[in-house]
């Protein structure tokens, strides 16, 4: 794949080669090559014409300095424009609040329970003392995980496998979380669609419920183009304050991690890179250019050029 | 339903009447086709298609357009599902038809092999299950309450146990009790794992051990809001176990699983079944024109 994306850039640099300034024809193909570049690497559609023509818009009438290429001028304004993009600089959790809440969210199997699991591991780890509650009440055997998980990273995990309802659990966590003198607790949920109006409704109502200090929106980093949408829905129900990219330990491009921010405007916070519970990692805006553009390979690339 | 109409109008003003299709229609295409993770290579096929279509049957008429843009997208899935499932039938003559479920983590296996379990039951098959992921907290507890809530036995030895010995025994238990089907559970896992990627190649040959020709089928279930990686999920898992079938859960969402159309047309392997929600009754029988007709459905 990422071969292919070489050569197909390469071919596009062809044609800025040995010419002085950026120009509307001289820069169309390369672009275009980008922007495919771009979806192949699960950008959105939208996003990714919207993104590439503002890089075309930076570069048209750029002089390009002997030292550079016009093929590499442009790659460095699409890397800074991506970089950008997602945020800039790295952005911290919030755990403001006695206790501090957090509110986990997101998709079926997009990693919720075993982020849940990290989170509390890596505040415990702060000197915090965590407590871990489950509201997933649909997934067979939801609790018992979340329990594993808890037991695995030493956090106790609030739970009442008989009480069918989510807020009324939620509640009830809280006020052990108060009598045990918690400082932080994290409420792990089910996975629902966005188009799911009950189960919607549910999050929403767990929310007005417990008024979270941060609410993550926990996204799977193999998502393809209904990121944006779910990512939306999501945000217009929550105001949701960060996201969370799950399975980046894999070879996934991650392009919706650029979709998502650029639709919801909220910052990524925590990469999730294994099965594991030391597998968690901040977020860094660059390397997550790199990863999408296929950077590492771009760079060498621009170099033989 | 209103958006699937407009598009087709559109496209229909702009082929009806023509030789040629211009470029606004391919526009239009290119983003219908897009957005639903049919990926630029692939799209790239069907547009070149439809031109040649358009090339060829010169000024075609409106009523003709909605089929024959279904079936030019539709042609590359036809190889391999060259009839659709019809049911949830299996071969005859063997016994028991061995089943082994692969992916990456999190797209559905364990869900898929509960509600399959229901629909293989309700046609009145014996099915025995067995619980090969003995990694992921809970994975057990999991296929079990799936096993009680359909009523078929699950063959499991633990958390942290062998999964290949796991499948071993679920295997022969299913020979033992004479079942018509078996179907084991494997841990997901990232194709980029090579560990575990060996892992599965092993826990297959395990079976064979029992049943000469067992696995007869590996399904790799897919994640239908996965985007373009599902390619390369598909390419690596055929290499570690000659996958047969394919799986496209959570299509009950807003995502709409095109990228298996890449995927089928590359590696001829048909799509059986696909996932529509969380409960047992939400696994249904692959079908290939429906599954295109809800690109063109508004969201
Ligand atoms: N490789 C890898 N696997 C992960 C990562 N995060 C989670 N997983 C795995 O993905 C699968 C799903 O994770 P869960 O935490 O159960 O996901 P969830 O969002 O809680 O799922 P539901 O509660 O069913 O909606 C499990 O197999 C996890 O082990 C990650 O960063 N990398
Ligand atoms: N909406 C919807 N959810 C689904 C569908 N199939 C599975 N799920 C949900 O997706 C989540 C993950 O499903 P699992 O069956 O645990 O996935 P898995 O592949 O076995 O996961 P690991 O064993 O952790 O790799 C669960 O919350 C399921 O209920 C589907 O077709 N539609
Ligand atoms: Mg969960
Ligand atoms: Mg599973």
């Amino acid at each position: 794949m990422f071969d292919n994306l070489s050569l197909k850039l390469e071919k596009a640099f062809q044609t800025l080669k040995g010419q002085g300034q950026i120009t509307e024809i001289n820069v169309a193909s390369t672009v275009k090559e980008i922007r495919k570049a771009l979806i192949d690497a699960d950008v959105n559609f939208k996003v990714a014409k919207e993104v590439t023509d503002d890089i075309k818009e930076k570069a048209l009438g750029q002089n390009v300095l002997t030292s550079i290429s016009p093929g590499q001028l442009l790659i460095k304004i699409t890397n800074d424009e991506l970089t950008d993009l997602m945020g800039g600089v790295s952005e911290d959790i919030n755990i403001q609040g006695n206790p501090a809440i957090i509110l986990i969210a997101g998709l079926q199997g997009s990693g919720k329970t075993t982020f849940s699991g990290k989170l509390a591991s890596y505040l415990k780890r702060q000197g915090r003392s965590v407590l871990l509650v489950a509201c997933d009440i649909y997934r067979p055997a939801a609790i018992d995980q979340l329990k594993v998980l808890g037991q695995q990273v030493g956090v106790e995990v609030f739970a009442q496998p008989e009480n069918k309802d989510a807020v009324k659990i939620a509640k009830a966590a809280l006020e052990h979380a108060k009598t045990i003198n918690s400082k932080i607790i994290i409420v792990d949920t089910a996975g629902r669609l966005a188009v799911d109006e009950e189960m919607m409704d549910e999050i929403a109502r767990l929310k007005e419920a417990l008024n979270p200090s941060e609410t993550l929106f926990v996204v799977d980093s193999m998502t393809g183009q209904d990121a944006v949408n779910t990512a939306k829905a999501f945000n217009d129900r929550l105001n949701f304050n960060g996201v969370v990219l799950t399975k980046l330990d894999g070879d996934s491009r991650g392009g919706a991690a650029l979709s998502i921010r650029r639709v919801v405007e909220k910052p990524i916070k925590f990469i999730s890179t294994g099965e594991k519970m030391e597998a968690l990692d901040r977020f860094y805006p660059d390397r997550m250019a790199s990863r999408i553009l296929g950077m590492g390979d771009v760079v060498s690339l621009v170099e033989r050029a | 339903e209103k958006s699937k109409d407009s598009f087709f109008s559109k496209l229909g003003k702009a082929i009806v009447g023509k030789s040629t299709v211009d470029d606004e229609v391919l526009d239009n295409l290119e983003e219908v086709l897009v957005t639903s993770d049919v990926g630029v290579e692939t799209t790239l096929k069907i547009i070149e298609r439809i031109q040649a279509r358009v090339a060829k049957d010169k000024y075609m008429g409106t009523s003709d357009l909605d089929r024959i843009l279904r079936e030019e997208i539709a042609g590359l899935l036809t190889e391999s599902n060259a009839k659709d499932t019809e049911d949830f039938e299996i071969p005859s003559g063997k016994k028991p038809y061995v089943i082994m479920v692969v992916g990456v983590n999190g797209v559905g296996k364990t869900t898929t092999i509960g509600k399959l379990s229901a629909q293989f039951k309700k046609r009145g098959k014996n099915v025995v299950l067995g619980a090969a992921d003995t990694f992921r907290a809970a994975a057990v507890d999991q296929l079990k309450l799936w096993g009680e809530r359909v009523g078929v036995p699950v063959v499991a030895k633990g958390m942290n146990t062998d999964p290949s010995a796991v499948a071993f025994e679920a295997v022969k238990e299913g020979v033992e009790r004479n079942a018509d089907i078996v179907i084991v559970d494997t841990a997901g896992r990232l194709h980029t794992k090579v560990n575990l990627m060996n892992e599965l190649s092993k826990i297959k040959r395990v079976m064979e051990k029992v049943v000469p020709d067992a696995p007869h089928e590996v399904l790799l279930v897919l994640d239908g809001s996965t985007g373009q990686n599902a390619v390369i999920q598909a390419r690596e898992f055929t290499k570690a176990t000659e996958v047969t079938a394919l799986a496209i859960t959570k299509l009950d969402g807003t995502a709409k699983g095109g990228v298996v159309i890449g995927i089928s047309d590359e590696f001829k392997i048909p799509v059986k079944y696909i996932g529509v929600g969380e409960k047992a009754e939400d696994l249904q029988p692959f079908n290939k024109m429906e599954f295109v007709d809800s690109f063109f459905k508004k969201n």
